[in-house]
């Protein structure tokens, strides 16, 4: 009998995680880049905390995007390299709803670290405790939006030789919208004010996002194996 | 790159394609697998177009490449269990049971990264075995096999085809199965 989808799903869901935690660097890296930006800024801005209070959702949102952006090359590099796409596509079941479970995976070992450890370098950074919340909202929804985009594009550069750099280039204009919103909402939030708006707007992106990107991948990934 | 080319496959049978190196025999492979689209003709299976019933299609049938698609992070059992449970609800005891066939008792606990490419090919083809599948598509399933894998390997897929399934292997040498002559195809 064909395994249910769900079960399929749960199965490539504790997969991904499993290999993620046996190649731990992978988890430490994303955090380290963001721990290593955080700490530098005050060294190269000023210690002043009010001075950086002001610029503290721009730079923990910069950073926290590009550290994500860090691991989305090994997104679907490694299952091509092996050969398991292969038998991903000849599995017989919905190549979108395995990419959704794909993606989740992802983003559990390199999104959700970020957006855990970001209260205490938002703190570091003179941000408020009552900004924190709306801090590690934004950056679950900015986080899971990239790696939805982050997955469409790693699927598009899987069989090229320099697909990282290219990834970057068509990763990084598309979370532009992401960023704008998301450090909107915590300076709003870092100044005491009602951050609801942008922070909506950022969960219509992710919903969008998360929709729409499985069935791009899925077609992306057809088109690989070409 | 393949002109020309037109094979049927039937149930019970072996089907040994052939031909010297770059002719396209895993270009072939590919296309039967449905991996590949082909500029012009078509793969069929049971009288449909495969591109019309891509998912019937490719839950009745296990392909092995030339990689052993296998997780070198993943235990000998994991991958079985994580590859076939793809496909089809396994259990523990099953996949003991193929590791045991395919002489791999000892090694279930181990990484596959650690295991030798003799073994990693034997871990490939319990893979193929646990997948129940109707139609085995295998490219060169004999690499790196000792010659007690070899006479193994022969044994599985003479069992397969004898309850009724088919092989289409790519091979340089033509392949000894038990109790069955390969069909061969050559690729010029």
């Amino acid at each position: 009998m064909q395994t249910p989808i769900a079960q399929v799903m749960a199965l490539i869901y504790r997969g991904d995680l499993v290999l993620a935690f046996r190649r731990w660097e992978q988890i430490a890296q994303p955090v380290v880049f963001l721990t290593m930006v955080t700490t530098l800024v005050p060294l190269a801005l000023s210690p002043e905390l009010g001075e950086l209070r002001e610029i503290a959702g721009g730079v923990l949102w910069i950073a926290a995007l590009l550290a994500a952006l860090l691991g989305l090359e090994f997104l679907y590099r490694t299952d091509h390299a092996d050969g398991t796409l292969e038998q991903l596509l000849l599995s017989g079941q919905p190549l979108a709803l395995i990419a959704l479970a794909k993606t989740a995976a992802h983003w559990t070992a390199s999104g959700l670290p970020l957006v855990l450890v970001s209260p205490l370098l938002a703190i570091s950074l003179g941000v408020p405790a009552d900004a924190l919340c709306v801090l590690m909202i934004s950056l679950a929804l900015g986080t899971g939006i990239l790696s939805a985009l982050g997955a469409v594009g790693a699927a598009l550069t899987l069989g090229l030789r320099r697909g990282s750099v290219l990834l970057s280039l068509l990763v990084l204009p598309l979370a532009m919208p992401a960023l704008i919103f998301g450090a909107r909402a915590v300076d709003l939030a870092i100044h005491g004010e009602v951050a609801r708006g942008p922070l909506l707007l950022l969960g219509a992106m992710f919903v969008l996002a998360v929709t729409l990107s499985p069935l791009a991948v899925a077609a992306a990934l057809r088109i690989s194996q070409e | 790159m393949l002109r020309g080319v037109s094979m049927d496959a039937a149930a019970g049978q072996v089907l040994h394609i052939s031909g010297s190196n770059g002719a396209g025999k895993t270009t072939l492979l590919r296309v039967l697998a449905g991996l590949l689209t082909p500029e012009l003709g078509s793969v069929s299976w049971q009288g449909r177009p495969i591109a019309s019933n891509f998912a019937a299609y490719s839950a009745e049938l296990c392909y092995l490449a030339h990689s052993d698609a296998l997780k070198a992070d993943f235990t000998a059992r994991e991958n079985l269990a994580h590859e076939v449970g793809l496909r089809r609800t396994v259990t523990a005891a099953e996949i003991n049971d193929a590791l045991a066939r395919v002489g791999l008792a000892s090694c279930r606990d181990l990484f596959a990264r650690v295991l030798s490419a003799g073994q990693r090919r034997r871990l490939g083809m319990a893979r193929v075995m646990l997948t129940a599948a109707t139609l085995w598509i295998l490219d060169e399933p004999f690499t790196n096999l000792d010659h007690v894998g070899v006479l193994l390997l022969s044994d599985v897929i003479a069992g397969h085809v004898d309850g009724g399934g088919a092989v289409i292997m790519a091979a340089h040498q033509p392949p000894a199965i038990p109790r069955h002559a390969a069909t061969c195809v050559e690729l010029a």
